[in-house]
């Protein structure tokens, strides 16, 4: 799905990545944990390919494409989707507008979608305009899946929501990795799998509220600009929580 | 700003003669006529008024609890309506109002009857074909008690004019619980100079709705109309959005007097300047208690252009409250890249926050209007980016 090598970038003068070595298989969930200011927003905007972030070295390559060099537009249309943690509110552009032009596929039940996140009675307000930490989340979410992208990227999906929010997040979160897929009569999951398209995700947690809610494969630290650390999730964050990132000190000093 | 030389337009001469259906008028006038909202089929209207250069040429009313005459034939009806005619817009203001003064030409007469609800719209259209024309016209509306009205008065000038003044006197009477709606569509050319004059008042109740777009280029344009919301609980609003391409002077604004208790101003003003001059004006003076008034002045420079906003708060006593947001500048960039996070191009973008930002759906028009001031919009993106 996603291979990232000897990844450099800067913003301004200032290298934030330094080196990043990253594969992420199809159908794999990935979390990335890390100190504020570790870079792990910067990575998230670079695979987006955001303009203040400069890539000064290495390549990513997106399902066979590489995208390093590509416009924004050009890796969403591929697949790449990312649910923003502070989008920017664009006054005049109803949410039922914006949902209907994440999907190039053609119509989509929008009011159904909408339905699923309990955005329904928000689809004819302007786009993040007074939405709440848990309203925006739903947003971006409802924008996600009217875009069905391969990759995700969540910049903290629990950050500024309440633990009611939380729960509606989290599942609709694992029902956008998994692409609807649960035991049913006819196919396996395993046939159904083969089927259907793949679906990964990259998530940045620092609580690690939302592993309650999917089952991640792999996680790593970030800190400072270089990917170490890789272990099962629970372990890294169960460990953080104990030690916090004294560790990452100890280990890459 | 030039000055405009009056003598330099003629101001008489040109008649084009009763037309009975406007859908046997010329291809070309009637494609500057649509865009200015005015339906030829008449199909959907309570009414229609339509002058060409020094004449009317067209005027019915087409339904029930609605009059819709010319200008002329109403003074001699009504015996010069006293009450009414140059009570709000003073003759003496300028060469402009004395012109029209002088030598009338025309417009329109709107009256509904005490508590008729009109339901479609009222349109007008005050058109200049001839080559060098200035014209002089003078409107006045009445909405009487408890009645509602909605009219829309596209201004427009024929394809390829090498030049034309419109010099328009409209005063407007919105008595108590009455609503009136008046959507003003500009359509003008490189070459035109334009000077209307406008006033009104709204009385107990009532409710006055101003909307106002202009996106086609315009030579000179300055307007400043005045309403003064004399009885408790009136309202009023003005929307305006304003495109000035290269080449555009528009100098353009609202002035609202609160002078009783209860009574609400809003003045919404999106403004983009690609290329040309605009001057955004707004003024709410609040005299009385209480009173609310707010404005909000936004300007975008896409592709070269002045924007001055002159936003005006005057209160002249204790409690009143009156605010005021102004902002020019340019589209984020940070809005560009979401929108672009999520399929669409730069252009697509770009083009989606503009119509967002112009936001021409808070004026509630009816949908072929819209669309019509949508693809006008689009046309016009040419210029922005």
């Amino acid at each position: 799905m996603l291979r990232i090598e000897d990844l450099h970038v800067k913003i301004g003068e200032r290298e934030v990545l330094s080196g990043i070595n990253l594969h992420i298989a199809d159908n794999e969930t990935f979390i990335l944990f890390g100190p504020n200011g570790s870079g792990k927003t910067t990575l998230l905007m670079t695979l987006m390919g955001f303009g203040n972030y400069e890539i000064t070295k290495g390549r990513i390559l997106f399902r066979g494409h590489d995208i390093t060099h590509a416009p924004i537009y050009e890796r969403a249309r591929l697949g790449v989707g990312m649910s923003f943690q502070r989008p920017p509110t664009i006054h005049g552009l109803k949410t039922r507008h914006l949902v209907r032009m994440c999907s190039r596929q053609g119509e989509i039940d929008v009011d159904a979608l909408a339905r699923k996140v309990n955005m329904d009675e928000f689809l004819e307000r302007d786009v993040n305009a007074g939405f709440s930490g848990g309203e925006i989340k739903r947003s971006e979410l409802l924008q996600l899946m009217a875009q069905k992208p391969y990759l995700l990227l969540f910049d903290e999906p629990e950050s500024g929501v309440d633990l009611e929010n939380m729960k509606l997040i989290g599942h609709t979160v694992r029902e956008v990795l998994t692409a609807g897929l649960e035991p049913r009569a006819g196919a396996s999951m395993k046939q159904q799998r083969a089927l259907r398209r793949p679906v990964s995700g990259l998530i940045i947690t620092h609580t690690g509220y939302i592993l309650e809610y999917l089952n991640a494969d792999r996680g790593q630290v970030l800190y400072n600009g270089h990917l170490c650390c890789e272990a099962n999730p629970r372990d890294i964050l169960d460990h953080i929580s104990q030690h916090g990132y004294q560790e990452c000190v100890r280990c890459l000093n | 700003m030039e000055k405009i030389e009056l003598k330099d337009f003629r101001f008489s001469g040109s008649t084009l003669g009763e037309v009975a259906d406007l859908r046997t008028l010329d291809a070309a006038d009637k494609a500057e006529m649509l865009m200015s909202g005015i339906d030829v089929e008449e199909r959907e209207r309570a009414g229609s008024y339509l002058q060409v250069d020094h004449g009317r040429v067209h005027c019915k009313s087409l339904q029930k609890g609605v009059e819709v005459l010319d200008i002329k034939d109403a003074l001699a009806k009504y015996d010069g309506l006293p009450d009414y005619y140059w009570t709000q817009v003073d003759k003496d203001k300028d060469e402009f109002t004395r012109s029209a003064a002088e030598n009338l030409h025309g417009g329109y007469f709107v009256r509904t009857e005490k508590g008729a609800k009109v339901v479609e719209p009222v349109q007008s259209c005050l058109f200049l074909k001839g080559d060098m024309i200035g014209q002089n016209v003078h409107n006045v509306i009445i909405v009487e008690d408890d009645s509602e009205l909605h009219i829309i008065t596209g201004c427009s000038v024929a394809h390829g004019s090498k030049g034309a003044a419109h010099l328009g006197i409209t005063e407007i009477f919105v008595g108590k619980n009455a609503k009136l709606t008046f959507t003003m569509i500009h359509n003008w050319a490189e070459s035109t100079v334009v000077r209307p004059r406008t006033g009104g008042t709204v009385q107990e109740g009532g409710v006055f709705i101003n909307n106002y777009v202009l996106l086609k280029p315009v030579k000179d344009l300055q307007s400043y109309p005045v309403i003064r919301l004399n009885g408790q609980g009136a309202v009023a609003r003005f929307n305006s959005v304003i495109v000035a391409p290269k080449g555009s002077h528009v100098d353009t604004g609202s002035r609202i007097e609160l002078n009783a208790p209860d009574t609400k101003g809003e003045i919404i003003s999106r403004t983009i300047a690609s290329g040309g001059t605009i001057i955004a004006r707004g003024f709410i003076g609040g005299n009385s208690v209480p009173a609310k008034g707010h404005l909000e002045c936004k300007g975008l420079i896409l592709g070269g252009g002045v924007i001055h906003a002159i936003p005006e708060l005057l209160g002249s006593v204790d409690g009143v409250e009156l605010s005021h947001e102004a902002a020019v500048g340019k589209i984020a960039q940070e809005e560009i890249e979401y929108l672009m996070a999520r399929g669409l191009d730069e252009e697509e973008a770009t083009s989606t926050i503009v119509r967002g930002f112009l936001n021409v759906d808070i004026m509630g028009l009816p949908k072929e209007l819209q669309d019509v001031i949508e693809a006008t919009i689009s046309e016009s993106e040419k210029d922005m980016f």
